[in-house]
């Protein structure tokens, strides 16, 4: 890269990590309310069970 | 039902708040205070001579004087808030723009108008000529209603919310900037012997810009923190 | 009202905007790769070494199209957030609220790209260029959003604040730009501008495209897969919602 070399793949890596983790980011917080509405479900069924 | 008009409704809101307020003088002067300290901590920091402060003397002073705005916008509508005088407003007949517009302008007498007056007083501890010290209170005088007018708009939208003045700085500060660049950019044209004409009409302009707009958009604000 | 309107106005309810949104992201991504892929391609293997810039100009194929995207995408924030105020839906607001992480995420890498370029071209990692300042100003702005509708618990008021804030935050966006641009004419004389590259050879300029294209699809899958989130969070005690749960 003429020298450029740290300085042109520190753009493009970082915009290309940054591709890779704002969508996992996502993923994750998807998972969380996933599991976070699968508990409360649960805990519901269980107390209609014990009622 | 005797209609009041709506002078006489801004004229008792503006009464209204500067009497509490005086009643407490020392929040008001707590504001003004920490513009001398801030202002004074800057030749500390930085050095005596008196070339370079002159030079940094107009961005520091309006630093200040944002940074002392802004710090007294949380007792806006904090108060009337906390006491629910502030639903009762948003109940009364009178139109709550007025209203609004009202605290705005009790707001600037109590916290804005007094940096224009010392800061020409802080201006000689840089060692400002008269000319300088003049445009820089009309710069202030134009500026500190637009940051008491686009400042209220914050203090509408973070009413009774976590992280309260931190999280109102980081809304308004981004909205402050042009006003900082016109305020001290017309110190700065004026030291460096150009007109500081162009500035201060760009002031004025933001001024009626922001009188027209930001009461209405505060309450709108208002309205949504408290339905 | 016809039978047209009422199909299309079916999917401004969250619950049937859901599955559509689940169907249409993988689209936006896939065709967000191929634009990247042709533009890197572009970028790297088709226009020319710069006669001034050597290969190092070549971060502007990343850099423009980034700042290209901050600022359209607070554009369209903004507009989400009027017609949510204006009419009153739920979605609109949620999808200001989608858009705003993706928006900040540009404006960052602006900012940093524009430092990797500043840096070997005019040897400092900042210098107060009109366009860069004002990104950074955009950056505060995106932020300022973020950190309200944190800071707010009820939605439906997170939502409206925030709304408020982004309006007047567009508004300001011109006047700040302006002052900005005025601010660093004073103050630098004959500047340094990062945006001053010589007459563009046409690749250069399609290689900034299709990357603009490439981030522009991406930041809809990224914006349509988020809003799924915030959809679940606010509505998944719904019934529709516990089906989605299997």
């Amino acid at each position: 890269m003429g020298g450029y070399a740290f300085y042109v793949w520190g753009s493009f890596g970082v915009t290309a990590l940054a591709f890779v983790v704002e969508p996992l980011l996502i993923r994750k917080r998807r998972r969380d309310i996933l599991r976070t509405l699968r508990r409360e479900r649960e805990a519901e069924e269980a107390e209609e069970m014990n009622a | 039902m005797k209609r009041i008009s709506t002078i006489a409704v801004l004229a008792a809101v503006v009464r209204r708040d500067l009497t509490i307020a005086l009643r407490q003088k020392s929040e008001v002067l707590t504001t003004l205070f920490f513009f001398v300290i801030v202002a004074s901590l800057f030749p500390l920091g930085i050095g005596p001579e008196a070339a370079l402060l002159r030079r940094i003397a107009p961005g520091i002073l309006w630093v200040g004087a944002l940074l002392a705005a802004m710090l007294s916008l949380q007792r806006l509508f904090a108060a009337d808030y906390a006491d629910g005088s502030l639903e009762q407003m948003l109940l009364s007949p009178a139109p709550l723009g007025v209203l609004v517009a009202g605290k705005i302008l009790a707001h600037w007498l109590l916290a804005g108008l007094p940096l224009v007056l010392m800061a020409p007083v802080l201006g000689l501890q840089f060692d400002l000529d008269g000319r300088g010290l003049a445009i820089l209170a009309l710069s202030l005088l134009l500026g500190t209603p637009i940051l008491s007018l686009v400042g209220a708009i914050g203090a509408a939208l973070t009413l009774g919310v976590r992280g309260g003045g931190v999280l109102l700085s980081l809304l308004i500060l981004p909205l402050y900037i042009p006003v900082l660049i016109f305020g001290a950019g017309a110190v700065e044209a004026d030291a460096a012997g150009l007109s500081a004409a162009g500035h201060l009409s760009l002031l004025a302009a933001m001024l009626t810009l922001a009188a027209f707009f930001a009461p209405w958009v505060t309450t709108a604000a208002l309205r949504i923190g408290l339905e | 009202m016809n039978n047209r309107l009422i199909h299309w106005f079916k999917y401004a309810s969250p619950q049937s905007f859901y599955p559509l949104a689940g169907k249409l992201w993988p689209w936006f991504a896939a065709a967000g790769a191929t634009f990247a892929a042709a533009g890197l391609w572009i970028s790297f293997f088709v226009a020319p070494t710069d006669a001034q810039q050597g290969e190092g100009y070549r971060i502007i194929f990343v850099h423009v199209p980034a700042s290209w995207m901050s600022m359209f995408i607070y554009l369209v924030m903004a507009a989400w957030a009027g017609i949510g105020l204006a009419l009153n839906t739920r979605l609109s607001g949620m999808m200001a609220s989608a858009l705003a992480p993706t928006g900040a995420l540009f404006a960052a890498l602006s900012l940093w790209t524009g430092a990797l370029w500043g840096k070997p071209m005019w040897g400092a990692w900042w210098v107060w260029d009109a366009r860069l300042t004002s990104e950074l100003i955009l950056l505060f702005l995106y932020l300022g959003f973020l950190a309200l509708q944190a800071a707010i618990d009820d939605p439906r008021r997170a939502d409206k604040a925030g709304a408020l804030l982004a309006l007047v935050g567009v508004v300001n966006v011109p006047i700040i730009y302006f002052s900005v641009k005025w601010w660093n004419t004073l103050h630098q004389g004959a500047s340094v501008s990062l945006t001053k590259a010589p007459a563009m050879a046409h690749t250069m300029l399609w290689g900034m495209l299709l990357m603009a294209l490439a981030f522009w699809m991406y930041a809809i899958a990224a914006a349509l897969a988020r809003v799924r989130c915030i959809i679940l969070e606010r509505e998944g005690h719904s019934a529709w919602a516990k089906h989605e749960l299997e």
